[in-house]
């Protein structure tokens, strides 16, 4: 098994390799840094650049350079480089690419509560729901380095405007040095007889836990870890979901506010798919409390432990 | 035709446009006719109206893409679209709307949000200095507009990056939707301003189109290292009596009969009066 690694330093690894050769990659910052962006900043000082902590200013250039014919990566944190200037997005990649070809890709880092001792500025729970406002855009949400650094390849080579979530943390890999099959947009990680998990993320790992603490109870829950949300293979998703009976969404976002859980339903609904739903996500409200990520996420409702309560919880009150 | 005719000839066009389609913003479109006349016919521009996106054009954006109606007819007669187009102005089907979008041939971005221009042109002109090119980018933004904080994120990053490939023309006619900018958020002296950010500025009566042409040429002759403005003071609502100067010019209509005489060829142009 590979080692723990942060999913930006994946991505920026092969962001800092395909540099070499292909001159049409340009990568900007917010005043945002990592150490292998050190090794772009001083290898290719022609096409990189720190525009600042201006985030809609980041947009514009980036919208600029790929009018230009750029392949366009620009980085900053997640809360930043989405909500800070979702105008810019809005108006500068995702109508403006409806008439002319642009390729851009915003990685923004700090998934959830992963900025953990920063509060809640640095942490994002609403990137989903807005992001998935945009029906052009593409969004990209691994659970690990391996995902995350297989994710620049499919960033490179499709046109159009993305935005890809990563975690701030470093995480153990789930695939194992074999990333999923990305054009799927999912990947089952467990199969289950009597429901899933579709989990997103650093929720993904969560799933795997809770998926083991119901398995003790002799219930058969799989675990789906959903790493595209705008581009999946929807006849096999279908098939997934006709085969299962109970499905729960779980994700490091706001609860019932238009993230995965909406995603889902809207799914099960254009299916015609018949599956008890439920769906798990961060109680909706803000909160300034300190503490550990596992503190937070028990606290707010996407902890292993009351995870596995509120699915053991739905699935007694349905008799199964 | 030379410019000063040809200014006359796009106001009474622009005219005709709003006539036909009253949705659309005339007063803040007179104040930009003379930079455009400029710009298109004065040789500022490099275009290619047959091939509008090659890449040996200069880039020009329209970042006050509402008060830009005046372009409708200019690049009908350039010949980037079919002069029946203009007709339909507003209609369902037609690709000239109300406030432009990138959908019109000859418009870059897009153009009804306002301060997204100058950051996007930034990136343009970005891209263009660092693939070697020698292209030049020009920007036409209103002064209300500089109001958009996001401006001022570009203005900072085109002086940063010497980005003398950049023009920004700021239609001076300092009155934006509610009233006068000065009363809103006043600029000041915009030169010493902008001077002050590393721009080198140019001034210029906006109305003054051989000014403006030869200002605009000094301008894009000049590659020193820094960004450069032209501040163009124009008057809104340009040529039209109760709109010149209203404050609340921008969404006042004036009466279709008055525009007809207005541009009535009988009379000696109301504008040359002025």
């Amino acid at each position: 098994m590979s080692n723990i690694k942060a999913m930006r330093d994946a991505f920026l690894e092969n962001v800092w390799k395909a540099m070499h050769n292909d001159r049409e990659i340009f990568f900007l910052t917010a005043d945002f840094g990592s150490p292998v962006l050190d090794k772009i900043r001083s290898q290719f000082p022609d096409r990189f650049v720190n525009v600042g902590i201006a985030e809609q200013n980041l947009i514009n250039v980036s919208a600029g350079l790929a009018l230009e014919g750029y392949k366009v990566f620009a980085y900053a944190i997640a809360p930043f480089i989405t909500m800070r200037c979702y105008e810019q997005i809005r108006v500068n990649l995702a109508l403006l690419s409806t008439v002319r070809k642009m390729n851009v890709n915003l990685i923004g880092v700090g998934a959830g509560y992963s900025y953990v001792v920063s509060g809640p500025t640095h942490q994002c729970y609403e990137d989903l729901t807005i992001m998935r406002a945009m029906p052009n855009f593409q969004i990209l949400s691994p659970a690990d380095h391996v995902t995350a650094g297989e994710m620049f390849n499919l960033c490179l080579d499709s046109i159009g405007p993305k935005y890809l979530r990563l975690d701030a943390q470093q995480l153990t890999p789930i695939y194992n040095n074999k990333a999923p099959n990305l054009k799927s947009g999912f990947e089952i990680l467990k199969i289950g007889l009597d429901g899933y998990i579709v989990a997103t993320g650093y929720m993904v790992h969560t799933a795997l836990k809770v998926s083991e603490m119901l398995e003790e109870k002799s219930l058969s829950i799989g675990v789906v870890d959903m790493f595209n949300l705008t581009n999946y293979d929807e006849e096999n998703l279908s098939k997934v979901f006709k085969e299962c009976g109970y499905i729960f969404s779980l994700e490091e976002g706001f609860s019932g506010c238009g993230g995965l859980d909406a995603l889902l339903f809207n799914f099960l609904s254009k299916n015609q798919l018949k599956a008890n739903f439920h769906n798990i996500g961060v109680e909706g409200r803000y909160s300034f409390e300190l503490g550990t990520r596992e503190i937070l996420h028990e606290k707010t409702g996407v902890g292993p432990k009351i995870v596995f309560s509120q699915i053991l919880a739905f699935l007694s009150s349905a008799n199964i | 035709m030379d410019l000063i005719k040809r200014s006359e000839w796009v106001w009474r066009e622009t005219l005709n446009v709003h006539l036909l389609a009253p949705e659309t913003r005339l007063a803040s479109s007179l104040s930009s006719i003379e930079i455009f006349v400029a710009l298109y016919y004065g040789g500022v521009l490099k275009i290619n109206p047959k091939n509008p996106y090659s890449d040996n054009r200069d880039r020009c954006i329209i970042s006050k893409g509402h008060g830009s109606i005046c372009m409708y007819p200019i690049l009908a007669d350039l010949g980037y679209f079919p002069k029946e187009e203009l007709k339909k102005v507003c209609q369902p089907g037609s690709f000239l709307g109300g406030i432009p979008d990138p959908i019109i041939p000859g418009y870059e971005t897009i153009n009804g949000s306002l301060g997204h221009g100058l950051g996007v042109a930034s990136g343009m002109a970005f891209g263009i200095a660092r693939k070697g090119a020698s292209q030049d980018v020009f920007v036409l933004a209103g002064d209300g507009e500089l109001h958009e904080g996001a401006n001022w994120e570009a203005i900072m990053f085109a002086s940063q990056h010497c980005l003398d490939n950049l023009n920004l023309i700021i239609d001076n006619n300092k009155i934006s939707m509610l009233g006068f900018t000065n009363e809103i958020i006043g600029h000041g002296d915009l030169t010493k301003r902008l001077g002050s950010f590393g721009w080198k500025c140019w001034e210029v009566d906006g109305h003054d189109v051989l000014a403006v042409c030869e200002a605009l040429h000094e301008m894009k002759k000049e590659r020193n290292g820094t960004p450069k403005v032209l501040i163009a003071n124009t008057i809104k609502g340009r040529g039209i009596p109760g709109l010149e100067n209203q404050p609340l010019s921008h969404i006042i209509n004036p009466k279709p009969d008055l525009l007809n005489q207005l541009i009535s060829p009988r009379l000696i142009s109301p504008r040359l009066k002025l």
